[in-house]
């Protein structure tokens, strides 16, 4: 199965595209290829490169790199505004338009229509409207964008990206926030700008939606283009096992990472269970539990309502349904520090964002959720809090010249350590730990992964989630696979069902499905 | 491609597809940056007086004007000239500190003038008008009640921007337009003048040869100070200011810290209020406070607090504030007229950001 070369010349041919970030080489000669006339779907994992490579097409950010070629000519877009004027328009997944002005200014932002130096209204309505009924769709230009729902919006920002006459139209994940019918709507609209031989991008997660809408997909990973694919040829667990790297069937390694090889832990008590969590397009239905001394893993591809569990659990968003059960005890956590009394830690996947304080000390970050036992009459127990601090910088091994260092000179694995030590000085009972070893070198990476399994050891509930399947299928003693927000199958090492293809399978399909994986093995 | 990188260095531009750039082995040094990377920022100072300027700049920049003016201003170490330039500056130190307070949380408050116009308006209407006919108590309550009110209403933006979410600048715009208004409307407009020994005193008054309003502002600094380096509370306010959303994970009562740090520059608001129409021996609701807020920013801004919060210092603050007074007094002592010195002034504040500037990147 070879990449189906076209017998034209593409529209679009981006070649050797390299484009580093300072200490970071984001794509590394990476290719795309999409036809006249084509709706192309784009997927990866996050980190891949697929929003770089975009970025780098409509000139919002400039190439180190590599050639574009788009309708027969060479070209290097400055802005998104001269992408644009070329013929290639872009609609976010946010729509960016203006509220509180009408569909059809919106339609026709700089470069409205005039007549005698004055708006020419009756024509820019009319316009309008003839653009959107193209898509079958009937409605009141006049009104302001905000009075239609999200679906209408991007209808709107698709009629504009037309109305430019582009021959490309780049959606960024268009149907996240949209729900079912409003999917189809869409659908229709881009199977209405292909029959008129538009091209479209297609970047999404859901990979059933590819196969409703799309000719061709390319999986990016890596900063590296895999392959690109004609979708009828390719199953969704071919789809995942390019992105993850994995071959189907292939007999793994044993020890990849440092989690022990004993995983002896015998789960005891239950504490944590949660009911058919609910809460918009993004959790539709989750059970997990954790019991202590345990390590479940959450498995699922981004935008399978992973974070948005543990955020749930921790308190962080509040919940549309759904129970959470602690030890036996239904609870509803008002805020994340409802949730740390109750002895729960959260480490969240991105550091810089939700993690750390950048500005203040190991110290101070290290305490941050345990000032409120170090404070006496409204004063930090300044001894006992360095006390704890030390223990701390020498049983992780945290690399810092010391406890005032400003935790943003740390690397990577050392801030990751401060924030698992932040939770650890806590005493928890359940750690929630969202990509835990992303973005860290190797080294700190092993040490990360022993001491989870050390603290599950000494009788703490883990909740891992993880996009690497070494480290679900090694560290977790369960693995409960996420699909479209809900959970779709629960494997153990128990019921020696937990390994790489089994995880692979479910995220693919769902937890019916699993024997899929043993039926298809090898990817042609 | 290396010089790419080094001119990168200061902008680090986040790879929109989450690659965390802290992963990169560039990064991955666990002490300061490469110094072979910072000096490649263009600069005409030689390096250590670059960090000596960032660090200690504010204090060095007070010692040389306090050098000068003691060598060539004519009577300056005297008694009078120190209690003539702390009075003048005291009312916007004290209003700067709870300043200082709501810009650590990333905030600001636009409107600590009008505030301080409300506690002025309210302090004569009680003692003039004293509850059971008892002065003592009308005195006593006139300190407490308007220093309150001016708190509450403090609380009014910070409940604002907690809970209705709006931005500090628009939610603290609202008082201060309407603050003012109110002051106005509680006073019918008039000037009012009084004759009060005892409430004078938080403006007039003397302890040991030291205006009581002198003492006031030391003791303010020296509290405030001394509890954002101690408290847990000083410690959430930088939290909350450095990363609000971490800090909320981690626990941070996010919420309550903003509700303190408006209720607290509300109360500073209101006790400068009264210092100010003790030293007039007369309110008006249209004068007290007026321009008070940009005052105390700058104030804030030449002491080395960045705007954008998560770093603070009151003593900074302070020091500040001296700055821009004793740049006033001597141009004034030289002849130099109230025009020019607010050009030089402005000049300045554009200097001392700018010095300060790396150590916000």
């Amino acid at each position: 199965m070879e990449q189906s070369e076209p017998l034209l010349t593409p529209l679009l041919t981006m070649e050797g595209i390299t484009k580093t970030f300072p200490g970071v080489l984001a794509l590394q000669e990476a290719w795309l290829k999409v036809n006249y006339g084509e709706v192309h779907a784009l997927i990866g994992q996050n980190g891949a490169g697929k929003s770089t490579l975009i970025k780098l097409l409509t000139g919002a950010y400039r190439r180190d790199k590599g050639t574009v070629l788009f309708d027969g000519k060479n070209i290097d877009f400055h802005s998104p505004q001269q992408a644009q004027a070329g013929g290639v328009s872009t609609i976010y997944q946010e729509v960016n338009l203006v509220p509180l002005r009408s569909v059809s200014e919106n339609i026709f932002m700089g470069r409205e229509p005039r007549r005698f130096g004055l708006l020419n209204w009756k024509l820019m309505n009319g316009q309008a409207a003839a653009l959107l009924a193209r898509f079958g769709i009937r409605l009141d230009v006049t009104q302001p964008l905000h009075t239609f729902n999200v679906a209408t919006q991007q209808m709107v920002a698709i009629a504009r990206a037309v109305s430019f006459q582009s021959k490309l139209v780049i959606m960024d994940e268009p149907t996240s926030s949209l729900d079912e019918r409003e999917v189809e709507t869409l659908f229709e609209v881009i199977r209405q700008l292909k029959s008129e031989g538009v091209s479209v991008i297609f970047v999404s997660h859901r990979l059933d939606e590819l196969y409703s809408v799309c000719d061709r997909v390319t999986v990016m990973r890596d900063g590296q283009t895999v392959a690109t694919r004609t979708i009828t040829d390719v199953s969704k667990l071919e789809l995942i096992a390019l992105m993850l790297g994995k071959e189907l069937g292939e007999v793994r390694k044993q020890g990849v990472t440092a989690f022990g090889k004993e995983n002896a832990h015998h789960a005891e008590q239950l504490l944590l269970e949660t009911h058919q969590l609910r809460r918009g397009q993004k959790l539709r239905g989750v059970d997990v539990s954790v019991r202590t001394g345990e390590i479940v893993g959450l498995a699922g591809l981004l935008g399978a309502g992973r974070t948005e569990t543990a955020r749930a659990i921790f308190g962080a968003d509040t919940l549309e349904s759904g129970q959470i059960e602690i030890a036996g005890r239904t609870v509803r956590f008002k805020s994340p520090k409802d949730a740390i009394r109750a002895g729960i830690g959260l480490c969240s996947e991105d550091r810089k964002i939700e993690g750390i304080i950048p500005y203040m000390s190991v110290r101070e970050n290290l305490t941050l959720a345990l000032l409120p036992q170090l404070t006496r009459y409204g004063i930090v127990q300044r001894k006992k809090q360095q006390t704890i601090v030390e223990s701390f910088i020498k049983r992780l091994g945290i690399k810092t010249s010391g406890p005032d260092q400003k935790i943003r000179e740390l690397s990577g694995g050392n801030q990751q350590k401060v924030l698992l030590a932040r939770w650890m000085c806590l005493n928890p009972r359940l750690l929630l730990l969202d990509e835990p070893t992303r973005g860290i070198d190797v080294g700190a990476k092993g040490e990360i992964q022993s001491l989870i399994a050390e603290l599950a050891g000494a009788g703490l509930g883990v909740l891992m989630i993880s996009s690497e399947l070494e480290e679900l299928t090694e560290g977790c003693d369960r693995v409960v696979v996420l699909r479209d927000g809900q959970s779709v199958a629960e494997l153990s090492k128990q019921s020696e069902n937990l390994n790489q293809d089994t995880i692979m399978a479910a995220m693919a399909q769902g937890g019916d499905e699993i024997t899929v994986a043993k039926e298809k093995d090898g990817d042609g | 491609m290396a010089k790419n990188i080094s001119q990168n260095q200061v902008a680090d531009p986040q790879p929109s597809d989450g690659i965390t750039v802290a992963a990169s082995p560039t990064n991955l040094s666990p002490t300061t940056p490469d110094p072979k990377l910072l000096s490649v920022r263009r600069t005409w100072l030689p390096p250590w007086v670059r960090s000596l300027g960032q660090t200690y700049g504010a204090a060095i920049a007070l010692l040389l004007i306090l050098l000068y003016n003691v060598f060539f201003t004519p009577y300056f170490v005297t008694m009078q000239t120190f209690n003539i330039n702390l009075t003048q500056v005291s009312t916007i130190v004290i209003v700067a500190t709870g300043m200082t307070l709501v810009i650590a949380t990333g905030g600001i408050d636009l409107s600590v003038g009008a505030l301080m116009a409300l506690g002025g308006a309210a302090a004569p209407i009680i003692f003039l008008n004293p509850p059971f006919g008892n002065q003592t108590f009308g005195n006593v309550l006139a300190f407490i009640v308007p220093v309150l009110i001016a708190g509450a209403f403090g609380l009014f933006n910070g409940g604002l921007i907690t809970y209705f979410k709006i931005q500090p600048f628009i939610a603290t715009l609202i008082l201060f337009i309407a603050g003012r208004g109110i002051a106005q409307v509680v006073t019918n407009g008039k000037l009012q003048t009084f004759n009060n020994d005892t409430f004078e005193f938080i403006g007039l008054g003397q302890l040991f040869g030291v205006r009581f309003q002198i003492i006031l502002m030391v003791v303010i600094v020296l509290v405030a100070a001394w509890i954002m380096r101690v408290s847990t509370f000083g410690r959430y306010v930088l939290a909350v200011g450095g990363n609000e959303s971490a800090a909320r994970l981690a626990g941070v009562p996010v919420s309550r810290v903003k509700l303190i740090v408006y209720a607290v520059s509300g109360l500073l608001s209101g006790i400068a209020g009264l210092i100010v129409i003790a030293i007039n021996t007369s309110s008006d609701a249209n004068q007290v406070g007026l321009g008070m807020e940009l005052d105390a920013i700058a104030a804030v801004a030449v002491g080395g607090t960045p705007l954008t919060g998560g770093r603070a210092t009151i003593i900074g603050t302070l020091i500040g504030a001296l700055i821009m007074q004793l740049i006033r007094f001597t141009l004034l002592a030289h002849g130099v007229p109230d025009s020019i010195a607010l050009v030089i002034k402005a000049a300045i504040i554009l200097i001392a950001v700018y010095v300060q500037r790396s150590r916000r990147s």
